[in-house]
Parts: structure tokens; sequence; C-alpha cells
């Protein structure tokens, strides 16, 4: 049996009227132990796909099984066994200290205190959250209460995780430092994770394997080390020269376009990186400006649509 | 929620929580336990000025009446404690917070019920009493243990159908935030102006339910069996010993809107 199993799973919502299909007719299984990226467009259906597995939405039509269970029907008991962290949600209690927000998980999940101890002192110690404890949640920054929020789904040991856009907001730090830790829980725990996010950094760093979706139907499932080698694996670094000048030439890069004294270089960190370009680019012309552009995801599905990229099944 | 015992507990973690939330705001709790005293003392004082006009009010004498008003009083009061933030309920809807209590292990009316105990709804409380107080010990009413049992009894069932209107008219917000969005469709952003004629539709549905359907079984039918009157309205003076069928019904409507609310939740954006 898989973790979760998906066939002609559909949903609309009434709207002025109309009804808008949000998503429309996914099929696909997540095995246990896996950590799948689903990721999509904004309204492409990513979080309508989640709130119907974690038992929020009811349906409109099609058959889900998250650790055998019917969401809807069964939320409470599937609640036991998952956990999830919105992005721009909270789990925590704003106005008290984030240590109570913790004892009242306990009691909510009915975790034995020894037990209970022991997965905080763990969950706190790699996540740094000790000096954190008395300070009431409102007062804590995004990257410190994501932090929280991810204690906050743990404490009751899910065997499935489902985040959507954990990282939304973060700073680089904190960003890693939640990457970091998500790798960890998956590989030491065996965590099932599924990771909604916009961005296509997270999940090339967490997710073997992804799901494409857009227009609430699954565009491409698949290797993510596939999309990345045809596509996200390149970087651009986007220069802004004292004048003008014709498109410079690099080694390990070439300049896709340029505007007037900017220039952008695409690249591929295998084979060359950016401190190297930018080395390259100043001993060429003076550089003024700088920036690295990552791609995103419009940019692939986009590139999927107009065939450069194969759909899968 | 098998277990009625650890059901209690939860609900007394949370329900701490959400006074020891509110602790740092000690000024405006005991001004709003002041407040709700004296506007509940304006209501009696009211009522004693009927009374020194006329001494006897639809057959009933002064601690007759104070009877009804206690028991009403009091179960309004704690239905107020135990429930009266489901009113601020559309608020979780319309953020999507309410997502959050459907990932966890518990009923959501549970929870959201749960999230608060406003024990500043003391003052109102108080006062409803002591006017209880003062109608026990002045009705001609000879209390012996089945009358004062049927007494505590009736203040049990008064706040559960309190309670079963209350959560029924909160419910409501499943359903207006969609119809909030259809009217947006005309006025396209007031979405603060087009949800207000909603919201007081939904007010003034649960008053009127709270006030006029089930009230004679919050207070009127059990005074008239305490008091043994007759009953002029439906000619039934037993009826009052229904009220704790009322009561169950009341509230497993309460429950059942409720369910079917949640089935019917969108959440919201992202």
């Amino acid at each position: 049996m898989s973790t979760i199993e998906v066939a002609g799973l559909r949903r609309t919502f009434r709207v002025r009227r109309a009804t808008v299909t949000a998503v429309d007719g996914i099929d696909f299984t997540v095995e246990a132990g896996e950590m799948v990226g689903y990721i999509g467009p904004n309204g492409a259906g990513k979080s309508t796909t989640i709130k119907m597995l974690t038992g929020i939405l009811v349906p409109t039509s099609g058959r889900i099984r998250v650790a055998g269970l019917e969401p809807a029907r069964r939320r409470t008991e599937l609640a036991r066994r998952i956990g999830v962290v919105f992005g721009n949600r909270s789990l925590l209690w704003w106005d008290l200290p984030l240590r109570q927000s913790f004892d009242l998980l306990r009691h909510l999940y009915r975790v034995p205190a020894p037990e209970h101890r022991r997965r905080l002192a763990e969950l706190a110690d790699v996540l740094e959250l000790g000096p954190l404890f008395d300070r009431p949640v409102r007062q804590l920054s995004l990257g410190q209460r994501m932090r929280g929020e991810l204690t906050a789904a743990l404490l009751h040991a899910p065997e499935l995780l489902f985040l959507d856009e954990p990282t939304v907001g973060l700073d680089i730090v904190s960003r890693a430092r939640v990457r970091e830790f998500l790798l960890r829980l998956n590989r030491e725990r065996g965590v099932t994770v599924l990771l909604t996010t916009h961005d296509l950094a997270d999940i090339e760093r967490l997710c073997p394997r992804m799901l494409i979706i857009d227009h609430g139907r699954v565009l491409y499932d698949g290797g993510t080390a596939e999309i990345a080698a045809r596509f996200g694996g390149t970087r651009t670094l986007v220069v802004d020269l004292a004048e003008s000048r014709p498109p410079l030439q690099l080694t390990g890069a070439s300049v896709v376009r340029t505007d007037g004294p900017r220039q952008w270089i695409r690249f591929r960190p295998a084979d060359a990186t950016a401190a190297q370009l930018v080395a390259a680019v100043s001993e060429q012309a003076p550089l003024v400006d700088l920036a690295i552009e990552e791609p995103d995801i419009e940019e692939v599905v986009r590139r999927i649509y107009t065939g450069e990229l194969t759909e899968a099944g | 929620m098998a277990d009625p015992l650890a059901a209690l507990e939860t609900y007394a973690h949370l329900a701490a929580a959400s006074i020891r939330s509110r602790a740092q705001y000690r000024l405006s709790f005991a001004l709003d336990f002041v407040g709700t005293f004296v506007s509940a003392l304006t209501d009696f004082v009211a009522i004693l000025v009927l009374f020194s006009h006329l001494p006897v009010l639809g057959g009933w004498t002064l601690p007759e009446v104070s009877l009804l008003y206690g028991v009403a009083g009091i179960s309004f009061a704690l239905t107020d404690m135990l429930v009266g933030h489901l009113d601020g309920f559309g608020e979780l809807i319309r953020t999507g917070t309410f997502d959050v209590l459907l990932v966890r292990p518990h009923g959501s009316l549970f929870q959201v019920v749960a999230s608060e105990l406003a024990i500043r709804r003391l003052g109102k409380l108080s006062q409803a009493a002591a006017v209880l107080l003062y109608a026990v010990a002045n009705a001609p009413v000879a209390w012996s243990a089945p009358k004062v049992a049927l007494l505590l009894l009736t203040l049990g069932t008064g706040t559960a159908i309190y309670a079963g209107i209350w959560v029924a008219g909160a419910a409501i917000a499943f359903w207006t935030t969609e119809i909030r969005e259809v009217a947006n469709a005309f006025t396209y952003g007031g979405s603060y102006l087009a949800s207000y004629p909603i919201n007081l539709f939904g007010v003034w549905l649960r008053r009127f339910l709270a006030f006029v359907v089930p009230a004679a079984f919050v207070a009127y039918y059990p005074c008239v069996v305490i008091l043994g009157k007759p009953d002029p309205v439906a000619g039934l003076p037993w009826l009052g010993l229904l009220a704790p069928v009322v009561a169950l019904a009341t509230l497993a409507a309460g429950r059942l809107v409720w369910q079917l609310g949640v089935r019917h939740y969108r959440s919201t954006g992202s």
C-alpha cells in the first residue's frame, strides 16, 4: 500500500455563479519514505490538493487514501499520523511563550510526557530553539517561527509530513537550515514528505521526484534531476557594466541577452562558479552591479508547454 | 472524543491557555467585568421599576418574575462564557485559520469552543445569581430536594439550549463567506460593506431563534413547574419537564448544522 494514493481527484468551487475547477482529475501515488516536490504556478491547485489530502477540504470527486485512510471522513484519526506545516498559517499560540504551545500540543495529541520531553529536546537541539522557548510566538522572527512550526508539526512523530510553502518569506540562512533539517528527517526517520513550494531551489535540494501541476492537472511527474539537467541547473548572472558593450566572451557560460550596459549570462554551476564568472567579467569590463537569477517555476511550466521539456506520465 | 474525562482535561488545558493569553490585558478584564455587571443590573432595575407600579404582572409576582429572570440570566451568562466567542468565528473562516484546527486530532467544534473561556463575563453571571437567590428566598415555593434538583437541572438545560442555538448561528459563517463572494461580484472589493447585511442577518436570525422559539424552555416552562402555576399560553403546565429533551435536541441541531458547515468549508486562497 502506498502512503498516498490519489485517483481522478477533482475539486470545483462555485465563485460568482460560475464553477471554477481548482483540481481537475489528478492521479499519483507516493511511497513511504519518498520526498516529493509538488509544484506549480500560483493558483495551479497545489494548496487545494494538500487540503484534500489532509482532510481540510472535501473532494468534489475522485479517490484519496492517505496512510490507508480517506482523509475527509477519518480526519481526526489521520491527524495523529500526519504533520502539516503551512507557510502562511500558524500552528502555535500567538500570545503564549513557545514552550506553552508545545505543551498544549502534547495534550492535544496525548503524547506521554517522557516521550514528549525526549522528542522536544531532540527537535530543539537540531533546530536551535532553546533560547526561544520563553518568548511569546508573536515576538519571533519569521525564520524562528518556522522552526517552531516544524517542531509543532513533528512532536507527535508523524509518518508523513505535508509542507505548504514552508520557506516562503524566509531569509537565506533560515531557508538553508530548514532544508537541511528536512533532509535529515527524511534520511534518518524515513518520514515521507510532500512539499509544495513556489521555489524551484527548494525542490532541487530536497526532492528526487517532482510533480508539476498547472490548471489543476499533472503536467509532469518524474525525476527532479531530469528537469534540472534540461533547465533547472542553469543560473543567470545579470551584470551591469559601466557602459554598453558587445556580448562578453566567457568560458563555461554564454550571454543570452543584452540591454544597454546590462548583460544576462547563463551558466551551469557545474561548468563555472558565479565567483569565477564575476572575476572573468571584471577583467574584461568595469563592473557596476550584479545579481544572480534562479530559474522560476513559471518558466519551467512555460517550457513544458512549448515542448522544450517532455511530458512524463 | 470517546473518553469524556480526557476531553474535559484537554478542554481545561486549552481554556486555561486562552485565559493566560488574555492575562496580560488585566485592566480590560476588570472593566469588562464591571461593565457587564452594571449593564445587567440596569436590566433588573427596569423590572423593579415596573413592579413598583404594578404589584402583579400577568399573574406573576416580583419574586416569581425574579426566578424567571435569574434562570434565564444565569443560562445566558454561562452560555456567553462558554461559547460567546463563537461570535468571532467568521474571522477564523475568513482568514483560513480554521484549517489549523482541522489537522488536529479533535473535533473542530470542540476546539473552537475550547479556544476561549470568557471568565470576564462573570459579572453578568454574578448579577443573575444574586437575582436568583432573591427569588429562591422570596418565591412561594416549598423547596424540596426534587425542586432544588429541578432548578439546577433547568440551569443546565437552559445553557444547553442557548449554546445549541449559538453554535448553529455561528456555523452560518461557513456559508456566508461564499455569499459574500457572490456579493463581491457586484461590488468588487467592497468586501466589508458587502458582508455587513449578511452578518446582520446571522445575528438577527440567531436572536429570533434564541429568544423566541426555545426561550420558553429555557426558563418559562420549567419555572411554571417549579412554581406550580397554571399555563395560560398552551395550557400544558407540565411542559417544563420536557426541557432536557428540548436541550438535547437543540444541541444536536447545532452540532448537525456545524458538521454540514465543515463539509461545506472552502478554506481560503493559498
